[in-house]
């Protein structure tokens, strides 16, 4: 069956007849079905709740009553202080922004343009090429190479282009994009090409509009990648940067009391009275919240890509 | 219309110039993604050889002394390297395990719900966990699992019972890492299975419940032996992957430097960035990489090899 036409069944229901009779087993199965989805679905809602609840109560309540979704004492305390020196959050938001739109515009571009050219029948390389991009994802030089590579060869440490290169595109990504293209006929690449229309032309004018939605998909997995990137940050970008990618600066908050304690060295609290533990929450909401509240609307687009990603490219 | 230029028996045998002159474009457009892989990805290869050196600063990778197997037997003696194939693999069998089966859980139960909000809302909330970073993820289970502050001592506590030592026990973390795991990955997953259910023809089903099948003899007799294919394809590909960690999980979970839990929750890759940003031995960490890249190569070959058997149009090559 065509995936396509299989997703847009997806959050509709299937048309079903009338049921020829309620029996006892219909209705175990749904109310189990009820019971169990709203726990597993509680369950995944509940801690962020938590990191929500504990950001808005007092230090000392937490440090009497633990951490809670409802506050025993309400207080902005740490919020306070997470915006007392705004620069560092603002500037990790600049950085991370940045890197974000940069390398989902050039990666989203050459996904793009790999996988229509592989895609294409009349490629004589395309299999040769395919098969080295697909060999890097069955054997790798692993970290320590790669670290001295970015080091020590490229010299990008402490630059930001050592967390936008690496990130630009994945094999998985051009597999993706071709099964996308895949449904586009090649007879239109035939009839540009016969009406006189070069290769690179026909994918900018005719491949291009047409694939928006595979581009929205593929755009927003490079984005994804890039928003909660921390790895490549943690490696390659020392800790004494001004402004660091804002996963990395929450790394830095949650696993460092140092940390919190220098970044709130310029507000006039006493270092004993930095609200250690709530200022992790507050840095994890001001951090991930609004991108959290953007998300449900661009979720069918991932769920199109799964999908997509799971038939074989 | 010229149509002759698509008609592949017209074209006769072109030499090997002219099929590069007619590919010359679509060449180039894959210039940028090959000029990537081969700095990013084949560039760092040769560097493997740092495996078979004593690595030093001064020498670089190929002026230092070569050693031969030195360090691999290293590895082996000390138990390294078994206790990391060991929890590397025994991890991903679970994820893989007990991570199917949640998923077609949830997607068979999914299906068995009528209200379209309820289905709608429960999906976005489960398919949250899967797009936040790797730090949140290790900061929400620090929420629950702190001493000092977490629900779960809170929870014990109200109980009447002792608090949990989470950080220091070991024995524990097997069930931790396998729960955040699952919390993290079954909703997204099971979209995989339920966009399988949603093709299940429905005339078959009307079918089998004129002819009287419960709710259950459905689900076991139609519904599961048609997702038996799509997991057997899901199972094969993910065992290929077998030897690969998920470092973003069990570094963020278990914390850059504790080693009191290093023997239920070391993995390769927390070895391999341990040898790098620790303790500065790039040769003992390059000499787990390759051990890595080749053993998973041959996981890939047999993987592959099993699916051409089982089903010839899913296989990778």
């Amino acid at each position: 069956m065509d995936i396509n036409s299989k997703m847009d069944l997806i959050g509709s229901n299937p048309p079903r007849p009338a049921r020829i009779r309620q029996d006892k087993s219909e209705i175990i199965v749904r109310w189990a079905g009820y019971i169990f989805i709203s726990l597993f679905a509680i369950s995944c809602l509940l801690p962020f709740l938590l990191i929500l609840g504990t950001s808005f109560t007092s230090e000392s309540a937490v440090k009497q009553h633990g951490f809670n979704i409802w506050p025993h004492e309400f207080s902005t305390f740490a919020y306070q202080i997470v915006f007392e020196n705004p620069k560092l959050i603002i500037g990790s938001y600049l950085v991370t922004m940045g890197i974000t739109v940069v390398g989902t515009i050039v990666g989203l571009f050459i996904v793009a343009m790999t996988g229509y050219a592989l895609q294409r029948p009349d490629f004589s390389y395309r299999n040769r090429i395919s098969f080295f991009i697909y060999f890097t994802t069955l054997f790798s030089g692993g970290l320590v190479p790669f670290y001295l590579l970015i080091t020590q060869y490229l010299e990008l440490k402490d630059n930001y282009l050592a967390v936008l290169l690496p990130g630009l595109l994945t094999p998985f990504l051009i597999i993706m994009m071709k099964s996308f293209v895949r449904s586009i006929p090649h007879a239109i690449t035939e009839s540009a090409k016969i009406d006189g229309a070069g290769d690179f032309t026909i994918f900018l004018r005719l491949i291009l509009p047409m694939s928006t939605p595979a581009l929205a998909t593929i755009g927003l997995f490079i984005a994804l990648g890039y928003w909660n990137e921390w790895y490549h940050a943690m490696l390659f970008l020392s800790p004494d940067m001004d402004y660091r990618p804002l996963q990395l600066f929450l790394y830095n908050v949650v696993t460092s009391a140092d940390f919190i304690r220098n970044s709130a060295a310029s507000s006039n609290v006493a270092m004993s009275d930095v609200p250690l533990e709530t200022m992790k929450m507050a840095t994890a909401v001001v951090a991930t919240g609004p991108v959290i509240l953007f998300y449900p609307f661009v979720q069918r687009y991932f769920i199109k890509g799964i999908t997509v990603g799971a038939v074989k490219g | 219309m010229d149509t002759a230029k698509s008609i592949p028996a017209v074209r006769v045998k072109r030499s090997r110039r002219k099929q590069f002159h007619n590919s010359r474009v679509l060449l180039l457009m894959c210039c940028p993604a090959v000029i990537f892989f081969c700095i990013f990805a084949y560039l760092p290869m040769p560097g493997l050889y740092l495996a078979f050196v004593k690595y030093n600063y001064t020498n670089g990778i190929f002026g230092s002394p070569f050693v031969g197997w030195d360090n691999f037997k290293f590895l082996i003696m000390t138990g390294d390297l078994w206790r990391l194939t060991f929890n590397t693999i025994a991890y991903n069998l679970a994820f893989i395990l007990l991570g199917n089966i949640a998923q077609i859980t949830v997607a068979i139960l999914l299906n068995e719900i009528r209200k379209k909000w309820f289905k709608k809302v429960s999906q976005t909330l489960m398919f949250l966990p899967y797009f936040i970073s790797a730090v949140l993820v290790g900061l929400l289970a620090y929420n629950i699992l702190s001493y000092d502050y977490g629900l779960l001592n809170g929870v014990l506590g109200a109980l009447g019972m002792d608090p949990v030592k989470a950080y220091s026990e070991p024995h524990l973390w097997p069930f931790i890492i396998i729960i955040t795991y699952l919390w993290q990955t079954t909703g997204y997953g099971s979209i995989i299975y339920f966009a399988a259910i949603m093709g299940l023809d429905t005339e078959i089903v009307e079918a089998a419940e004129i002819d009287g099948a419960n709710a259950f003899q459905r689900i076991v007799h139609i519904v599961i032996p048609w997702l038996k294919p799509t997991f057997i394809i899901l199972l094969l590909f993910s065992l290929g992957g077998i030897l690969k960690g998920n470092f973003g999980l069990f570094f963020n979970l278990v914390g850059a430097n504790n080693t009191a839990l290093y023997a239920s929750t070391d993995i390769i890759e927390t070895y391999v960035f341990r040898s790098l940003m620790t303790n500065f031995n790039f040769s003992m960490g390059s000499a787990v990489s390759l051990y890595q890249s080749i053993f998973g190569f041959v996981v890939v070959l047999t993987a592959n090899w099993i699916v051409k058997k089982v089903s010839p149009e899913n296989s990778l090559f």
